[in-house]
């Protein structure tokens, strides 16, 4: 039986509004009082101020809430239209973005933001993310998500309340996205609509589908094979000196030679 | 009675699956609804689980009328089934796949199962043991850890009740339970579908092509013909009744 397969390709849209919530609470009034150079910000973005925790925390939950508030439209569509309708979400932030610059300071950006951000910070809640995450799998939500995955009108059939299931799946996996958004916020302490890219999106795709859909283990094996693997070969970018040729930088081309490393993967390893 | 069709017709662009049916299925009764290829069987199930809305005509369960709910609703009113075709969840062990019945009676919160509180582990011990009961009972507890794809055609057909019976029903829907089983597999079943009808206090309305298979179990049957009411009565009656053995025949020589 061919198992149905649907992506949800919004995450950089939620990641995008985590770091953006997190930049606006975390900037001191001082800072964002010279940082506006397109529009004046409204008051009430002077006003915005709370600590890092709840910054993260706020960041999740209006996340979460605007994946509840999408979950209505979106859960209408099954499989392959479910990616496009998430897709266009994601480009839909980026230019809200861009064209809302009392609130995100437009294409120029926040800046400034406090750096609070560490690897203490991030791989403690990455470790927190995954025991809740291993939590939900093993309860009676996880097992209603992996049934309508597998065979959506058996698990109807079972009682089980489909659009429930998908919507918590939904608004569980933007709560994160968010809280990671906040994360990013703090350790670049500077973002642009840029930052949210279709690229990034692209990432996560790679890493989801390189550890094996559906797997938690596979998303951190994944996680650390892309994002090691691409720092690593950083190095390709830059000038080389090839059996005594002297190359000029080329940005991206170890972008090139993973995409490359990718295909033959899927092409002869699995 | 439980189940009352009432005048019940499903037309599915200009075809009708189902014409003007009525039926009713008394209780504790095993009722066989029975039928060529293509005559409304199917489609009546799915009418009776709202999955299809019918096109006229209403259905009735335990004195309440059943249009217009929504599938999930109809099954925690006290209706479950099976599939003609075997739709256990395939990336899911034995064990998953009979949890899942359970899904809308354990009784916990989402941040009860995220921070593990007492009352989820309480209900998760709960549900899986009853879930192992009723494995135990098809005499499938040995591979409640396996995947369900992995076992054979038979067992997958056992699970697959199971499944529906941890919903907890008072009435079973079975659709074509021995297709693909071998005769002693068949009259195992069989067995099975009466032990389990007071052990679990069901009313079973059942699919079913093997009349022989039909005879020895069910109370009453249905014979359905193009999606009209050909013949209803005693199983041994139906075999000699003139118009079903013409529907029948009609049938062989179509094929
Ligand atoms: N969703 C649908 N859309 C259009 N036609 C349908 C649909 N479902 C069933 N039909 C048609 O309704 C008729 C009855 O189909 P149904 O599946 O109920 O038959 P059945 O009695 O279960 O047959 P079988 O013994 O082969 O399972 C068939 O002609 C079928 O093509
Ligand atoms: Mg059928």
């Amino acid at each position: 039986m061919v198992s149905q397969v649907s992506f949800s390709l919004e995450p950089n849209g939620f990641v995008a509004i985590g770091a953006y919530v997190t930049a606006l609470l975390l900037i001191s009034p001082d800072a964002k009082s010279y940082q506006y150079a397109i529009a004046d910000p409204y008051p009430f973005v002077m006003t915005l101020q709370s600590n890092f925790v709840v910054a993260l925390l706020l960041s999740g939950f209006l996340a979460a809430l605007l994946a509840l508030v999408l979950s209505f439209p979106v859960f209408r569509v099954r499989g392959d239209y479910l990616a496009i309708v998430t897709l266009g979400f994601g480009f839909i932030i980026k230019i809200l973005a861009i064209n809302h610059p009392e609130v995100t300071n437009g294409s120029l950006g926040l800046n400034d933001i406090p750096e609070f951000s560490n690897l203490y910070w991030t791989g403690g809640l990455a470790i927190v993310a995954v025991v809740v995450v291993l939590n939900i799998v093993n309860s009676k939500f996880g097992r209603a998500m992996k049934a309508v995955r597998d065979d959506e009108d058996a698990a109807i059939a079972m009682g089980v309340n489909t659009f429930k299931a998908k919507t918590l799946a939904f608004c569980t996996s933007a709560f994160f996205e968010g809280v990671g958004g906040g994360l990013l916020a703090a350790l670049l302490t500077s973002i642009s609509p840029d930052l949210f890219d279709f690229f990034f999106t692209f990432q996560l795709l790679i890493i989801i589908v390189l550890g094996g859909l559906g797997s938690t283990t596979g998303a951190i094996i994944g996680t650390v094979l892309v994002m090691g693997g691409s720092e690593w070969m950083r190095f390709l970018d830059e000038p080389m000196n090839l059996f005594g040729y002297e190359t000029t930088a080329m940005p991206g081309m170890r972008m090139v030679v993973f995409s490359l490393v990718l295909i033959f993967y899927y092409a002869f390893c699995s | 009675m439980i189940l009352k069709i009432n005048n019940v017709t499903k037309n599915f662009g200009g075809v009708s699956a189902i014409k003007e049916t009525s039926f009713s299925v008394a209780p504790k009764e095993i009722f066989g609804l029975i039928g060529p290829n293509g005559a409304g069987k199917t489609t009546m199930f799915n009418i009776i689980t709202g999955n299809y809305e019918p096109s006229s005509g209403s259905v009735i369960f335990r004195n309440e009328v059943l249009n217009g709910l929504k599938p999930h609703h109809i099954v925690r009113k006290g209706i479950a089934r099976t599939f003609q075709n075997i739709r256990l969840f395939s990336s899911m062990s034995v064990l998953d796949n009979v949890l899942i019945g359970f899904d809308f009676q354990a009784r916990y919160g989402f941040m009860e199962s995220i921070l593990r509180f007492p009352r989820f582990i309480g209900e998760e011990k709960r549900i899986k043991a009853r879930s192992m009961e009723i494995l135990d009972y098809f005499g499938m507890s040995a591979y409640a850890h396996d995947k369900a794809v992995d076992l054979s055609y038979g067992q997958q057909r056992k699970v697959e009740i199971a499944r529906a019976l941890a919903t907890n029903p008072e009435l079973l829907l079975l659709d074509e339970p021995a297709a693909g089983m071998n005769p002693s597999e068949t009259e195992e079943l069989g067995e099975l579908i009466k032990k389990a009808r007071s052990d679990f206090d069901l009313t079973v309305l059942l699919i079913e092509h093997d009349m022989k298979f039909v005879n020895q179990l069910c109370d009453k049957v249905l014979v359905l013909d193009y999606g009209k009411t050909i013949f209803e009565g005693k199983p041994a009656d139906a075999i000699c009744d003139p118009e079903v053995i013409a529907a029948y025949l009609g049938d062989f020589h179509n094929d």
